[in-house]
Protein backbone atom coordinates (compact mmCIF):
# COMPACT_ATOMS: atom_id res chain seq x y z
CA UNK A 1 0.00 0.00 0.00
CA UNK A 2 2.78 2.39 -0.27
CA UNK A 3 1.41 4.19 -3.21
CA UNK A 4 -1.19 5.66 -1.11
CA UNK A 5 1.94 6.66 1.06
CA UNK A 6 0.43 5.49 4.13
CA UNK A 7 2.38 3.04 5.98
CA UNK A 8 0.84 1.00 8.61
CA UNK A 9 1.86 -2.29 10.02
CA UNK A 10 0.69 -5.47 8.85
CA UNK A 11 -1.63 -6.76 11.87
CA UNK A 12 -3.55 -3.66 10.55
CA UNK A 13 -3.16 -4.30 7.06
CA UNK A 14 -4.48 -7.96 7.87
CA UNK A 15 -7.42 -6.86 9.74
CA UNK A 16 -8.53 -4.34 6.93
CA UNK A 17 -8.17 -7.05 4.16
CA UNK A 18 -10.12 -9.71 6.61
CA UNK A 19 -12.65 -6.68 6.49
CA UNK A 20 -12.63 -5.99 2.95
CA UNK A 21 -13.09 -9.42 1.82
CA UNK A 22 -15.46 -10.18 4.22
CA UNK A 23 -17.75 -7.12 2.86
CA UNK A 24 -17.03 -8.04 -0.53
CA UNK A 25 -18.90 -11.41 -0.84
CA UNK A 26 -22.20 -10.22 1.22
CA UNK A 27 -22.25 -6.91 -1.10
CA UNK A 28 -21.36 -8.73 -3.95
CA UNK A 29 -23.84 -11.41 -3.17
CA UNK A 30 -26.39 -8.42 -2.43
CA UNK A 31 -25.68 -6.27 -6.16
CA UNK A 32 -25.64 -8.96 -8.07
CA UNK A 33 -28.95 -10.48 -6.45
CA UNK A 34 -30.53 -7.41 -6.98
CA UNK A 35 -29.55 -6.35 -10.32
CA UNK A 36 -29.79 -9.88 -12.05
CA UNK A 37 -32.04 -11.87 -9.87
CA UNK A 38 -34.48 -9.36 -9.07
CA UNK A 39 -34.59 -6.82 -11.46
CA UNK A 40 -32.91 -8.46 -14.99
CA UNK A 41 -35.16 -11.29 -14.56
CA UNK A 42 -38.15 -9.23 -14.02
CA UNK A 43 -37.77 -7.56 -16.70
CA UNK A 44 -36.83 -10.56 -19.30
CA UNK A 45 -40.40 -11.98 -18.15
CA UNK A 46 -42.49 -8.57 -18.85
CA UNK A 47 -42.37 -7.89 -14.78
CA UNK A 48 -40.87 -5.25 -12.85
CA UNK A 49 -40.11 -6.96 -9.80
CA UNK A 50 -39.80 -5.31 -6.34
CA UNK A 51 -40.86 -1.70 -6.47
CA UNK A 52 -41.69 -0.73 -3.18
CA UNK A 53 -38.85 -1.63 -0.26
CA UNK A 54 -36.67 0.96 0.44
CA UNK A 55 -38.88 3.60 -2.00
CA UNK A 56 -36.22 2.87 -5.09
CA UNK A 57 -36.90 0.57 -7.24
CA UNK A 58 -37.28 -1.81 -4.50
CA UNK A 59 -33.30 -1.55 -3.54
CA UNK A 60 -33.90 -2.97 -0.11
CA UNK A 61 -35.85 -5.98 -0.73
CA UNK A 62 -32.97 -8.65 -0.55
CA UNK A 63 -31.08 -6.31 2.68
CA UNK A 64 -34.84 -7.17 4.01
CA UNK A 65 -35.11 -10.66 2.94
CA UNK A 66 -31.64 -11.29 4.59
CA UNK A 67 -32.79 -9.30 7.98
CA UNK A 68 -35.64 -11.55 7.96
CA UNK A 69 -33.39 -14.90 7.38
CA UNK A 70 -31.58 -13.74 10.67
CA UNK A 71 -34.74 -13.77 13.01
CA UNK A 72 -35.83 -16.92 11.90
CA UNK A 73 -35.60 -20.52 13.61
CA UNK A 74 -32.84 -22.43 13.23
CA UNK A 75 -34.40 -25.93 12.43
CA UNK A 76 -32.36 -28.63 12.49
CA UNK A 77 -34.32 -31.88 11.92
CA UNK A 78 -34.02 -34.89 14.01
CA UNK A 79 -32.21 -37.41 12.46
CA UNK A 80 -29.78 -35.17 10.82
CA UNK A 81 -25.97 -35.24 11.89
CA UNK A 82 -26.00 -32.10 13.70
CA UNK A 83 -22.84 -30.92 13.71
CA UNK A 84 -22.28 -31.36 9.89
CA UNK A 85 -25.48 -30.23 8.63
CA UNK A 86 -24.20 -27.11 11.09
CA UNK A 87 -21.27 -26.41 9.55
CA UNK A 88 -21.88 -27.28 5.70
CA UNK A 89 -23.19 -24.08 5.03
CA UNK A 90 -20.12 -22.48 6.26
CA UNK A 91 -17.94 -24.42 4.58
CA UNK A 92 -19.77 -23.61 1.44
CA UNK A 93 -19.32 -19.81 2.09
CA UNK A 94 -15.83 -20.16 3.07
CA UNK A 95 -14.83 -21.42 -0.07
CA UNK A 96 -16.25 -18.00 -1.73
CA UNK A 97 -14.34 -15.97 0.50
CA UNK A 98 -11.07 -17.65 0.34
CA UNK A 99 -12.01 -17.28 -4.04
CA UNK A 100 -11.36 -13.36 -3.10
CA UNK A 101 -8.08 -13.84 -1.75
CA UNK A 102 -6.18 -14.10 -5.05
CA UNK A 103 -8.14 -11.30 -7.24
CA UNK A 104 -6.56 -8.35 -7.81
CA UNK A 105 -8.67 -4.91 -7.90
CA UNK A 106 -5.52 -2.74 -8.46
CA UNK A 107 -1.66 -2.47 -8.72
CA UNK A 108 -1.16 -3.47 -5.25
CA UNK A 109 -4.58 -4.15 -3.86
CA UNK A 110 -5.00 -7.56 -3.64
CA UNK A 111 -5.40 -9.62 -0.18
CA UNK A 112 -2.35 -12.43 -1.66
CA UNK A 113 -0.29 -12.07 -5.03
CA UNK A 114 0.46 -16.16 -5.24
CA UNK A 115 2.28 -17.62 -7.82
CA UNK A 116 -0.15 -19.86 -8.68
CA UNK A 117 -3.32 -17.96 -8.20
CA UNK A 118 -5.51 -19.15 -10.99
CA UNK A 119 -4.58 -22.44 -9.49
CA UNK A 120 -5.59 -21.35 -6.29
CA UNK A 121 -8.43 -19.88 -7.19
CA UNK A 122 -9.66 -22.67 -8.88
CA UNK A 123 -9.22 -25.23 -6.10
CA UNK A 124 -10.96 -23.47 -3.51
CA UNK A 125 -13.89 -23.02 -5.78
CA UNK A 126 -14.28 -26.51 -5.80
CA UNK A 127 -13.81 -26.58 -2.03
CA UNK A 128 -17.70 -25.86 -1.82
CA UNK A 129 -18.29 -29.36 -3.32
CA UNK A 130 -17.61 -30.97 0.21
CA UNK A 131 -20.14 -28.45 2.05
CA UNK A 132 -22.61 -29.27 -0.51
CA UNK A 133 -22.18 -33.30 -0.29
CA UNK A 134 -22.27 -32.58 3.64
CA UNK A 135 -25.22 -30.84 3.69
CA UNK A 136 -27.05 -33.62 1.49
CA UNK A 137 -25.51 -36.47 3.74
CA UNK A 138 -26.35 -35.15 6.92
CA UNK A 139 -29.84 -33.96 6.19
CA UNK A 140 -31.24 -37.49 6.44
CA UNK A 141 -33.66 -36.81 3.66
CA UNK A 142 -33.68 -38.23 -0.25
CA UNK A 143 -34.02 -34.91 -1.76
CA UNK A 144 -30.92 -33.24 0.17
CA UNK A 145 -28.73 -36.50 -0.85
CA UNK A 146 -30.35 -37.10 -4.54
CA UNK A 147 -29.12 -33.24 -4.63
CA UNK A 148 -25.65 -33.35 -3.37
CA UNK A 149 -24.85 -36.41 -5.18
CA UNK A 150 -26.12 -34.47 -8.29
CA UNK A 151 -24.13 -31.63 -7.63
CA UNK A 152 -20.84 -33.98 -6.62
CA UNK A 153 -20.81 -35.63 -10.24
CA UNK A 154 -21.41 -32.11 -11.93
CA UNK A 155 -18.80 -29.78 -10.23
CA UNK A 156 -16.31 -32.89 -10.54
CA UNK A 157 -17.22 -33.11 -14.08
CA UNK A 158 -17.29 -29.63 -15.02
CA UNK A 159 -14.10 -28.95 -12.92
CA UNK A 160 -11.64 -30.27 -15.37
CA UNK A 161 -13.40 -28.42 -18.83
CA UNK A 162 -12.80 -25.09 -16.55
CA UNK A 163 -9.08 -25.35 -15.60
CA UNK A 164 -8.24 -26.45 -19.00
CA UNK A 165 -10.15 -23.37 -20.29
CA UNK A 166 -7.60 -21.35 -18.22
CA UNK A 167 -4.86 -23.36 -19.39
CA UNK A 168 -4.46 -21.19 -22.69
CA UNK A 169 -4.84 -18.12 -20.53
CA UNK A 170 -1.69 -19.45 -18.65
CA UNK A 171 -0.22 -20.36 -21.54
CA UNK A 172 -0.41 -16.94 -22.96
CA UNK A 173 0.25 -15.13 -20.23
CA UNK A 174 3.20 -16.94 -19.11
CA UNK A 175 2.47 -16.68 -15.63
CA UNK A 176 -0.84 -17.95 -13.10
CA UNK A 177 -0.49 -15.37 -10.78
CA UNK A 178 -3.63 -13.44 -11.39
CA UNK A 179 -1.36 -9.96 -11.19
CA UNK A 180 0.71 -11.42 -14.24
CA UNK A 181 -2.06 -12.05 -16.04
CA UNK A 182 -3.43 -8.68 -16.45
CA UNK A 183 -0.44 -6.94 -16.64
CA UNK A 184 0.14 -9.23 -19.94
CA UNK A 185 -3.36 -8.16 -20.99
CA UNK A 186 -2.84 -4.29 -20.55
CA UNK A 187 0.66 -4.40 -21.61
CA UNK A 188 0.05 -6.78 -24.46
CA UNK A 189 -0.29 -5.72 -28.25
CA UNK A 190 -2.50 -6.98 -31.04
CA UNK A 191 -0.23 -7.72 -34.19
CA UNK A 192 1.73 -5.13 -32.73
CA UNK A 193 -0.95 -2.26 -31.79
CA UNK A 194 -1.08 -2.05 -28.40
CA UNK A 195 -4.17 0.54 -28.26
CA UNK A 196 -6.26 -1.58 -25.61
CA UNK A 197 -3.68 -4.08 -24.94
CA UNK A 198 -4.48 -7.16 -25.67
CA UNK A 199 -7.72 -9.06 -24.02
CA UNK A 200 -7.32 -12.75 -23.98
CA UNK A 201 -10.97 -12.53 -24.60
CA UNK A 202 -9.53 -11.81 -28.56
CA UNK A 203 -7.40 -14.66 -28.45
CA UNK A 204 -8.89 -17.18 -26.16
CA UNK A 205 -12.95 -16.72 -27.12
CA UNK A 206 -12.88 -20.47 -27.23
CA UNK A 207 -11.19 -20.61 -23.71
CA UNK A 208 -13.70 -17.97 -22.73
CA UNK A 209 -16.76 -19.17 -23.67
CA UNK A 210 -15.83 -22.85 -22.48
CA UNK A 211 -14.65 -20.92 -18.93
CA UNK A 212 -18.45 -19.20 -19.27
CA UNK A 213 -20.16 -22.70 -19.82
CA UNK A 214 -18.18 -24.19 -16.80
CA UNK A 215 -18.31 -21.46 -14.25
CA UNK A 216 -22.57 -21.77 -14.93
CA UNK A 217 -22.07 -25.52 -14.02
CA UNK A 218 -19.92 -24.71 -11.36
CA UNK A 219 -22.08 -22.05 -9.80
CA UNK A 220 -25.41 -24.74 -10.53
CA UNK A 221 -27.53 -22.48 -12.40
CA UNK A 222 -29.52 -22.94 -14.79
CA UNK A 223 -29.48 -24.89 -17.60
CA UNK A 224 -27.15 -26.74 -15.13
CA UNK A 225 -29.20 -26.77 -11.98
CA UNK A 226 -30.47 -30.22 -11.55
CA UNK A 227 -28.30 -30.12 -7.85
CA UNK A 228 -31.36 -27.66 -6.44
CA UNK A 229 -34.21 -28.51 -9.14
CA UNK A 230 -37.21 -27.36 -7.75
CA UNK A 231 -39.64 -29.60 -10.18
CA UNK A 232 -37.67 -32.23 -9.11
CA UNK A 233 -35.52 -32.37 -5.85
CA UNK A 234 -37.79 -28.93 -4.19
CA UNK A 235 -34.40 -27.41 -3.59
CA UNK A 236 -31.90 -30.20 -3.19
CA UNK A 237 -29.64 -30.47 -0.66
CA UNK A 238 -30.69 -26.96 0.39
CA UNK A 239 -33.86 -28.93 1.18
CA UNK A 240 -33.77 -28.88 5.14
CA UNK A 241 -32.08 -25.55 5.83
CA UNK A 242 -33.91 -22.38 6.99
CA UNK A 243 -32.90 -19.12 8.90
CA UNK A 244 -29.37 -17.87 8.68
CA UNK A 245 -27.74 -20.74 7.51
CA UNK A 246 -30.18 -20.86 4.44
CA UNK A 247 -28.69 -17.31 3.98
CA UNK A 248 -25.58 -18.70 4.17
CA UNK A 249 -26.31 -21.04 1.20
CA UNK A 250 -27.81 -17.72 -0.80
CA UNK A 251 -24.80 -15.57 -0.02
CA UNK A 252 -22.31 -18.42 -0.90
CA UNK A 253 -24.30 -18.75 -4.62
CA UNK A 254 -24.29 -15.41 -5.39
CA UNK A 255 -20.96 -14.29 -4.11
CA UNK A 256 -19.39 -17.26 -5.86
CA UNK A 257 -20.89 -15.85 -8.44
CA UNK A 258 -19.22 -12.66 -7.53
CA UNK A 259 -16.28 -14.43 -7.81
CA UNK A 260 -16.70 -16.56 -11.18
CA UNK A 261 -16.68 -13.02 -12.61
CA UNK A 262 -14.06 -11.60 -11.20
CA UNK A 263 -12.20 -14.02 -12.22
CA UNK A 264 -13.81 -14.45 -15.74
CA UNK A 265 -13.34 -10.47 -16.17
CA UNK A 266 -9.62 -10.90 -14.73
CA UNK A 267 -8.15 -13.98 -16.56
CA UNK A 268 -10.03 -12.50 -19.92
CA UNK A 269 -10.88 -8.78 -19.89
CA UNK A 270 -8.11 -7.05 -18.30
CA UNK A 271 -9.43 -7.22 -15.10
CA UNK A 272 -8.80 -4.08 -13.33
CA UNK A 273 -6.65 -2.10 -15.83
CA UNK A 274 -7.30 0.02 -18.23
CA UNK A 275 -4.81 0.96 -21.54
CA UNK A 276 -2.37 2.89 -20.75
CA UNK A 277 -3.70 3.82 -17.02
CA UNK A 278 -0.43 2.87 -14.38
CA UNK A 279 0.38 3.87 -10.82
CA UNK A 280 -2.05 5.81 -8.84
CA UNK A 281 -5.13 6.74 -10.96
CA UNK A 282 -4.84 3.17 -11.90
CA UNK A 283 -4.94 2.08 -8.21
CA UNK A 284 -8.09 4.50 -7.73
CA UNK A 285 -9.84 3.29 -11.00
CA UNK A 286 -9.37 -0.34 -10.19
CA UNK A 287 -11.53 -0.97 -8.61
CA UNK A 288 -14.45 0.74 -10.88
CA UNK A 289 -13.23 -1.05 -13.98
CA UNK A 290 -13.18 -4.11 -12.35
CA UNK A 291 -16.44 -4.15 -11.12
CA UNK A 292 -17.77 -2.41 -14.55
CA UNK A 293 -16.28 -5.30 -16.41
CA UNK A 294 -18.11 -8.28 -13.38
CA UNK A 295 -20.84 -6.69 -13.94
CA UNK A 296 -20.72 -7.44 -17.78
CA UNK A 297 -19.26 -10.92 -16.99
CA UNK A 298 -22.26 -11.48 -14.80
CA UNK A 299 -24.84 -10.06 -17.11
CA UNK A 300 -23.87 -13.07 -19.65
CA UNK A 301 -24.30 -15.40 -16.39
CA UNK A 302 -27.68 -14.33 -15.47
CA UNK A 303 -28.79 -13.94 -19.36
CA UNK A 304 -28.49 -17.44 -19.85
CA UNK A 305 -30.11 -18.58 -16.33
CA UNK A 306 -32.86 -16.69 -17.20
CA UNK A 307 -33.01 -17.81 -20.97
CA UNK A 308 -32.40 -21.72 -21.12
CA UNK A 309 -34.47 -24.47 -19.78
CA UNK A 310 -32.94 -27.16 -17.60
CA UNK A 311 -30.90 -29.93 -19.01
CA UNK A 312 -31.10 -33.62 -18.17
CA UNK A 313 -28.85 -35.46 -15.98
CA UNK A 314 -27.20 -37.95 -19.00
CA UNK A 315 -27.29 -34.46 -21.02
CA UNK A 316 -25.29 -32.57 -18.67
CA UNK A 317 -22.62 -35.40 -18.25
CA UNK A 318 -22.70 -35.74 -22.09
CA UNK A 319 -21.79 -31.74 -22.54
CA UNK A 320 -19.30 -31.75 -20.16
CA UNK A 321 -17.03 -35.00 -21.47
CA UNK A 322 -17.87 -35.39 -25.31
CA UNK A 323 -17.70 -31.75 -25.58
CA UNK A 324 -16.15 -29.47 -23.44
CA UNK A 325 -13.03 -31.07 -22.70
CA UNK A 326 -12.25 -32.09 -26.04
CA UNK A 327 -12.61 -28.61 -27.18
CA UNK A 328 -10.37 -27.61 -24.55
CA UNK A 329 -8.11 -29.60 -24.95
CA UNK A 330 -7.66 -28.87 -28.76
CA UNK A 331 -7.75 -25.32 -27.63
CA UNK A 332 -4.86 -25.86 -25.48
CA UNK A 333 -3.27 -27.47 -28.46
CA UNK A 334 -3.75 -24.73 -30.58
CA UNK A 335 -2.58 -22.41 -28.10
CA UNK A 336 0.48 -23.93 -27.39
CA UNK A 337 1.40 -24.66 -31.07
CA UNK A 338 0.75 -21.00 -31.80
CA UNK A 339 2.82 -19.74 -28.82
CA UNK A 340 6.03 -21.47 -30.06
CA UNK A 341 5.68 -20.53 -33.97
CA UNK A 342 5.09 -16.90 -32.89
CA UNK B 1 -26.04 -34.06 -29.71
CA UNK B 2 -27.56 -32.09 -31.93
CA UNK B 3 -26.58 -29.44 -33.62
CA UNK B 4 -28.69 -26.58 -31.82
CA UNK B 5 -26.58 -23.19 -31.58
CA UNK B 6 -29.44 -21.17 -33.68
CA UNK B 7 -32.15 -22.17 -31.43
CA UNK B 8 -29.93 -20.96 -28.38
CA UNK B 9 -29.39 -17.62 -29.73
CA UNK B 10 -31.95 -17.16 -30.80
CA UNK B 11 -33.72 -17.59 -27.17
CA UNK B 12 -31.32 -14.97 -25.95
CA UNK B 13 -32.63 -12.45 -28.33
CA UNK B 14 -35.53 -12.84 -27.70
CA UNK B 15 -35.02 -12.24 -23.71
CA UNK B 16 -32.88 -9.54 -24.67
CA UNK B 17 -35.75 -7.86 -26.82
CA UNK B 18 -38.53 -8.34 -23.91
CA UNK B 19 -36.04 -7.18 -21.30
CA UNK B 20 -35.79 -3.92 -23.42
CA UNK B 21 -39.59 -3.90 -24.19
CA UNK B 22 -40.64 -2.33 -20.61
CA UNK B 23 -42.97 -4.42 -18.10
CA UNK B 24 -47.05 -4.62 -18.76
CA UNK B 25 -47.02 -4.64 -14.50
CA UNK B 26 -49.83 -2.15 -13.41
CA UNK B 27 -48.11 -1.11 -10.05
CA UNK B 28 -51.94 -1.57 -8.39
CA UNK B 29 -51.29 0.93 -5.64
CA UNK B 30 -49.79 3.64 -6.93
CA UNK B 31 -51.43 3.39 -10.59
CA UNK B 32 -55.22 1.65 -11.30
CA UNK B 33 -56.56 -0.06 -14.22
CA UNK B 34 -59.37 0.96 -15.74
CA UNK B 35 -61.22 -2.49 -15.58
CA UNK B 36 -63.34 -2.80 -19.38
CA UNK B 37 -66.95 -2.08 -18.78
CA UNK B 38 -68.43 -5.34 -18.79
CA UNK B 39 -65.96 -7.08 -16.06
CA UNK B 40 -67.67 -7.84 -13.07
CA UNK B 41 -66.59 -5.89 -10.21
CA UNK B 42 -69.76 -6.13 -7.99
CA UNK B 43 -73.23 -6.95 -7.92
CA UNK B 44 -75.37 -3.80 -7.49
CA UNK B 45 -78.74 -2.69 -6.78
CA UNK B 46 -81.26 -0.87 -8.04
CA UNK B 47 -83.63 -0.66 -5.36
CA UNK B 48 -86.84 0.48 -6.69
CA UNK B 49 -86.69 -1.85 -9.70
CA UNK B 50 -86.99 -5.11 -7.51
CA UNK B 51 -90.12 -6.89 -6.47
CA UNK B 52 -88.92 -9.37 -4.21
CA UNK B 53 -89.47 -12.13 -6.24
CA UNK B 54 -86.40 -14.15 -4.91
CA UNK B 55 -85.85 -15.59 -8.37
CA UNK B 56 -82.24 -14.21 -7.99
CA UNK B 57 -81.76 -15.76 -4.84
CA UNK B 58 -83.07 -19.40 -5.69
CA UNK B 59 -81.03 -18.72 -9.38
CA UNK B 60 -77.71 -18.59 -6.96
CA UNK B 61 -75.51 -21.46 -6.82
CA UNK B 62 -73.87 -20.76 -3.65
CA UNK B 63 -76.69 -19.26 -1.56
CA UNK B 64 -75.07 -15.91 -1.19
CA UNK B 65 -77.99 -13.47 -1.65
CA UNK B 66 -80.56 -12.90 1.45
CA UNK B 67 -83.58 -11.49 0.65
CA UNK B 68 -86.78 -10.61 2.99
CA UNK B 69 -89.64 -8.89 2.27
CA UNK B 70 -93.59 -8.05 3.36
CA UNK B 71 -96.79 -7.19 1.17
CA UNK B 72 -98.81 -4.36 2.02
CA UNK B 73 -101.67 -2.97 0.43
CA UNK B 74 -102.15 0.06 -1.02
CA UNK B 75 -105.36 2.18 -2.50
CA UNK B 76 -106.90 1.01 -5.99
CA UNK B 77 -105.50 2.40 -8.99
CA UNK B 78 -108.70 3.08 -10.10
CA UNK B 79 -111.97 4.41 -8.64
CA UNK B 80 -114.32 1.00 -7.48
CA UNK B 81 -110.54 -1.66 -7.85
CA UNK B 82 -109.40 -3.58 -5.04
CA UNK B 83 -106.82 -2.49 -3.02
CA UNK B 84 -103.64 -3.51 -4.33
CA UNK B 85 -101.07 -5.54 -2.29
CA UNK B 86 -97.38 -4.76 -3.15
CA UNK B 87 -94.52 -6.35 -2.08
CA UNK B 88 -91.96 -4.21 0.16
CA UNK B 89 -88.05 -5.10 0.03
CA UNK B 90 -86.77 -5.57 3.90
CA UNK B 91 -83.64 -6.75 3.01
CA UNK B 92 -81.20 -7.65 0.08
CA UNK B 93 -77.99 -8.90 1.10
CA UNK B 94 -75.60 -10.49 -1.32
CA UNK B 95 -72.67 -12.08 0.82
CA UNK B 96 -69.19 -11.80 -1.17
CA UNK B 97 -67.53 -13.97 1.29
CA UNK B 98 -69.60 -16.62 -0.82
CA UNK B 99 -69.98 -15.00 -4.25
CA UNK B 100 -68.26 -16.48 -7.10
CA UNK B 101 -69.21 -13.84 -9.22
CA UNK B 102 -71.27 -15.80 -12.12
CA UNK B 103 -73.89 -14.00 -12.84
CA UNK B 104 -76.54 -15.85 -12.67
CA UNK B 105 -78.87 -13.13 -10.15
CA UNK B 106 -78.47 -10.17 -12.78
CA UNK B 107 -79.00 -12.59 -15.69
CA UNK B 108 -82.05 -14.07 -14.52
CA UNK B 109 -83.46 -10.62 -12.93
CA UNK B 110 -86.56 -9.77 -15.26
CA UNK B 111 -87.12 -6.39 -13.65
CA UNK B 112 -83.57 -4.87 -14.13
CA UNK B 113 -82.55 -4.40 -10.75
CA UNK B 114 -79.37 -6.01 -10.70
CA UNK B 115 -76.64 -4.72 -12.65
CA UNK B 116 -73.01 -5.74 -12.94
CA UNK B 117 -70.56 -3.01 -12.18
CA UNK B 118 -66.68 -2.63 -12.32
CA UNK B 119 -65.78 -1.61 -9.07
CA UNK B 120 -63.81 -3.79 -7.13
CA UNK B 121 -62.16 -2.08 -4.41
CA UNK B 122 -63.99 -3.27 -1.22
CA UNK B 123 -61.73 -6.13 0.25
CA UNK B 124 -62.30 -6.05 3.68
CA UNK B 125 -59.75 -6.83 6.52
CA UNK B 126 -63.47 -8.47 8.42
CA UNK B 127 -64.67 -11.37 6.55
CA UNK B 128 -68.31 -10.49 7.93
CA UNK B 129 -68.45 -7.24 6.33
CA UNK B 130 -67.76 -8.39 3.12
CA UNK B 131 -71.96 -9.39 3.77
CA UNK B 132 -73.40 -6.05 1.92
CA UNK B 133 -76.59 -5.03 2.53
CA UNK B 134 -79.13 -2.92 0.15
CA UNK B 135 -77.68 0.53 0.74
CA UNK B 136 -74.11 -0.67 0.18
CA UNK B 137 -75.21 -2.36 -3.03
CA UNK B 138 -77.41 0.36 -3.84
CA UNK B 139 -74.40 2.65 -3.40
CA UNK B 140 -73.02 0.59 -6.30
CA UNK B 141 -75.58 1.62 -8.87
CA UNK B 142 -74.23 4.91 -9.00
CA UNK B 143 -70.83 2.99 -10.39
CA UNK B 144 -72.82 0.97 -13.09
CA UNK B 145 -71.54 2.16 -16.67
CA UNK B 146 -73.89 3.41 -19.26
CA UNK B 147 -74.70 0.41 -22.03
CA UNK B 148 -72.40 0.75 -24.43
CA UNK B 149 -73.86 2.17 -27.83
CA UNK B 150 -73.71 -1.19 -30.52
CA UNK B 151 -71.32 -1.43 -32.98
CA UNK B 152 -71.82 -0.38 -36.44
CA UNK B 153 -73.74 -2.54 -38.37
CA UNK B 154 -74.99 -4.58 -35.10
CA UNK B 155 -78.41 -6.68 -34.96
CA UNK B 156 -81.09 -4.13 -33.40
CA UNK B 157 -81.91 -4.99 -30.06
CA UNK B 158 -84.33 -7.37 -30.03
CA UNK B 159 -87.50 -5.91 -28.71
CA UNK B 160 -89.22 -7.39 -25.30
CA UNK B 161 -92.68 -8.66 -26.03
CA UNK B 162 -95.86 -7.45 -25.04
Amino acid sequence: MSVLALEIGWGWMLAFKALVILLIVPLGALVLGYTFLLKMMSHMQSRLGPMDPGGFHGWFQLVGDGLKFLQKEDIIPEDADRRVFAFAPVIVVISTFLMFVVIPIGPVAIVANLDVGVFYALAVSSLSVIGVLMAGWSSANKFALMGALRAAGQLIAYELPLLLAVVGVVMQAGTMSLQGIVSAQQNGSIFGWSGIGNPFIFTQIIGFLLFMIAAQAELSQTPFDMPVAESELVAGYMVEYSGFRFLFFFIGEFGTATAFAALAATLFLGGWSLPGVHGLPAELLGPLVLFVKLMGVAFLMFWVRFTYPRLREDQLQAIAWKFLIPIALANIIVTAIIKVAF
Amino acid sequence: MAFKLPGLIGGLGITFKTMLQGAVTVQYPHEKEQPPARSRGVIALHEDNCTSCMLCSRACPDWCIYIEGHKEERPARREGGRPRAVNLLDRFDIDYALCMYCGICVEVCPFDALFWSPEYEYSEPNIASLLHNKDRLGEWFHTVPEVEPLEVGAAPVAKAKK
